[in-house]
């Protein structure tokens, strides 16, 4: 089953091909990995997606923390939470096709970022599945190219799994974001 | 006041305590070699970096104390990684220091650059880059916390040479390892000792399984106090040996591929597990689809990443062995096992305890002998140091280790070449104690070099060569599963007597059973190391073996008759 982590370590040269080589050498894979600066000065945040069972998951955790430069983690996996993933997909639009293809983008609340005479940029966020629902009825106008983010991860609520001082801003209100995808 | 980077390593190593470092020099580590001789360090240089790195794990495994290796960049780095990787799997305390091109150069391919932070980061507990001047203190003190705390483990310092040559203030205290921000508390709560208490106090067959961790968390009192009470056998792992008096008659000896049947059978029998500090390692547990399976599991151990790697825990207890036993203890019951342990005297039946001393001398000369006559001459207590292989089976089986750091080997790198350096960084940390290097013929090669280091340093060890003409467990393997096709197994080796001398030290060749013992009383009172070339029978095989990946009380037994037998008492 997939199982997401927070993992706040210390901004330093080399920190993410320690948690990087961590999973490789005890034979886990990252099915996502993302990494970006926090509110706090020197510390990053990342979110792991690894596929495992909760004994793995415990290891890993257990694991990660030997790592000298982490900070605090926390596997969000069973805990209510905000997922997302951002994607810019390029798709071929044609005269005809671009009013199709942006009741589409409509549906799914995405946005076109760029129009050009033959492709439209189409930036979609959410849940995988919701971006991988868009991706289906895109595909037959011919998906030139696509990025994504992979997945980022906050649980639900005051408590935070940030170190302490990092910050925790107000607690995400609008459950209706996640329900509604 | 104001150092130079260079200085600063030295003065970090004088207020850690450290009095001997094992190292080889180079152009990029030369301005820390240049300030070492102002400072009150003994150096011992090594004839090959990994070498260095085995003398510190030696030195570390005899004493407790963190122990120290040096090299140059490049090639002196690489050198040290099967050094660093051994001390990593057997849970060594080492602070491994090497130079590095200068900052700018790093990324160029300079001469003697490697990228060598980014081949020790899987194999050490961490490892430091270090470019300024300003961060050597913090490197050094953290270094030596993070190598000594917890489950202890090596921890390598990368030093560019220019930070090594230019200057800043030097401030100790303001240098003081910082405490990470958060830890979770993965210590066991009250149920959970609640928990195995119940478990303990009801088992009817419980087994202790003695690990390593008991010798690093110093509860070697506390583990015979708590077999005692409870009334419970005792098997030690390979690196738990000397953990619990081997002359104990709760002590059945040694588990695993090797291990006593009895031992093996027993574990498959029992219904309660304690496993004190050890991890469960495949050539302990066999197949572990079959492993144990009528017995509960309660594991102790310091790092929490161990419970259920392996095997699953009933009770998975994290924290320092000693404090979690202390914690047990006043809810110990005191046990009768009177039943389960003449069970398990019921399974050593007649292959009881090894007698090999009133075999008849048929002319052979076994390597069971050897080690046996080694142990009776040097009445068990010298730090005995082993290679890899066969021999290194022979001396968990026939020198009896009452007393923990007695035996120092390298057990789960397995790495040939451990035991000729390893002795000399052992002797070093103990001088008062009698060492004896017990090695293969092929291990030797590998690290042979280091003799020289032996009489350059003034280095009183003495070196017992179990010569078979083969690498013997290969070869032992092949007589097992691979039709006797002895693929690059047979040895022509070097006269090693005359190689010793050549070195300058005195040494002899022994074929019979009758001059072992005049000859370890002879090297025993050489002041000089002294190499004996014991040329044992060459094709002989390590009884029992569970075979790997079987079940573990399926064994293969020694045939009979052998020319070993196996009866009677085993005692001093």
């Amino acid at each position: 089953m997939l199982n997401t982590f927070a993992v706040y370590v210390e901004n330093k040269p080399g920190v993410l091909t320690r948690v990087a080589s961590l999973f490789r050498r005890r034979a886990f894979n990252i099915e996502s990995l993302t990494v970006g600066h926090t509110d706090k000065p020197g510390v990053s945040r990342m979110t792991i997606v690894v596929d495992t069972d909760d004994l793995g998951a415990r290891r890993l955790e257990a694991h990660i923390y030997k790592l000298v430069n982490v900070l605090r983690v926390e596997n969000i996996t069973a805990k209510p939470g905000v997922f997302r993933d951002l994607a810019m997909i390029k798709v071929a639009a044609t005269a005809e096709s671009r009013t199709h293809i942006m009741q589409l983008v409509d549906v799914f609340r995405a946005r076109v970022v760029d129009v050009a005479p033959d492709s439209l940029i189409i930036e979609i966020t959410g849940t995988e599945d919701k971006i991988d629902g868009l991706l289906e009825v895109l595909r037959p106008y011919g998906v030139m190219e696509m990025v994504r983010t992979g997945r980022v991860a906050m649980a639900r609520g005051a408590r935070s799994a940030a170190p302490a001082d990092a910050g925790t801003g107000p607690a995400d209100e609008d459950s209706n974001v996640f329900h509604s995808v | 006041m104001k150092r130079t980077g260079a200085q600063i390593i030295w003065e970090c190593l004088v207020r850690q305590g450290v009095t001997d470092v094992f190292g080889y020099p180079g152009g990029a580590i030369l301005p820390a070699y240049d300030a070492m001789l102002d400072y009150p360090i003994r150096h011992v240089l090594v004839r090959h970096e990994q070498g260095a790195t085995h003398m510190a794990d030696g030195y570390s495994r005899a004493s407790g104390r963190v122990g120290v290796a040096i090299a140059t960049s490049g090639p002196g780095a690489t050198n040290m990684v099967t050094g660093i990787a051994t001390a990593m799997m057997d849970s060594s305390p080492i602070v491994c220091i090497t130079g590095q091109v200068g900052s700018k150069l790093v990324g160029s391919d300079a001469f003697q650059e490697s990228d060598v932070t980014g081949v020790t980061l899987p194999i050490t507990k961490h490892n430091y880059l270090v470019t300024r001047a300003e961060d050597v203190a913090p490197a050094f003190r953290e270094a030596f916390e993070i190598a000594s705390s917890g489950r202890p483990g090596p921890v390598h310092i990368d030093i560019t040479k220019d930070a090594q040559q230019s200057s800043c203030e030097f401030d100790w205290d303001a240098a003081a390892p910082r405490k990470p921000e958060f830890r979770p508390d993965w210590s066991a709560a009250p149920a959970d000792f609640q928990r195995a208490l119940e478990l303990i106090n009801t088992a009817e067959r419980p087994i202790i399984l003695a690990g390593h961790g008991i010798i690093l968390s110093s509860a070697m009192d506390i583990v015979r106090a708590f077999a005692e009470k409870a009334n419970i056998p005792v098997t030690p792992t390979l690196l738990g040996i000397g953990s619990f008096p081997a002359s104990h008659p709760l002590n059945l000896g040694m588990m695993g591929m090797h291990g006593e049947a009895w031992v093996n059978q027993a574990i498959q029998e029992a219904d309660l597990l304690l496993a004190f500090g050890m991890r469960f390692d495949d050539r302990v547990t066999g197949n572990l689809k079959t492993y144990a399976l009528n017995a509960k599991k309660i594991h102790i151990d310091i790092d929490a990443a161990e419970i259920n790697k392996n095997v699953r825990a009933d009770v998975g207890i994290v924290g320092d062995l000693r404090q979690s036993l202390e914690q047990l203890m006043p809810g110990v019951k005191q046990g009768d096992r009177s039943k389960w342990i003449a069970r398990v005297n019921e399974f050593k039946g007649d292959v009881a305890v090894r007698d090999i001393q009133n075999l008849p001398d048929d002319g052979h000369l076994y390597a069971a002998h050897v080690i046996n006559d080694l142990w009776r001459a040097t009445e068990g207590d010298a730090i005995i140091v082993t290679d890899v292989g066969q021999h290194q089976m022979w001396e968990a089986q026939y020198y009896h280790h009452d007393k923990p750091r007695s035996l120092i080997t390298s057990g789960g790198l397995g790495t040939m070449g451990f035991a000729l350096p390893a002795a000399i960084g052992a002797k070093m940390a103990c001088p008062d104690k009698e060492v004896w290097v017990v090695v293969g013929d092929g291990g030797f090669q590998m690290t042979m070099c280091e003799l020289a280091t032996i009489v350059q340093e003034h280095i009183d060890i003495n070196v017992a060569i179990i010569n078979n003409g083969y690498l013997g467990m290969v070869r032992q393997w092949q007589e097992f599963f691979y039709e006797r096709r002895y693929a690059a197994t047979p040895l022509i080796n070097p006269d090693f007597k005359k190689l010793a001398e050549a070195f300058g030290l005195p040494a002899q060749t022994v074929t019979k059973r009758g001059e072992v013992i005049p000859a370890v009383e002879a090297a025993r009172k050489n002041r000089q190391t002294v190499v004996i070339d014991f040329k044992v029978e060459q094709e002989d095989t390590v009884y029992p073996m569970v075979p790997a990946g079987a079940a573990l009380d399926a064994m293969i037994r020694r045939p009979s008759p052998s020319p070993i037998i196996e009866t009677g008492a085993d005692v001093l």
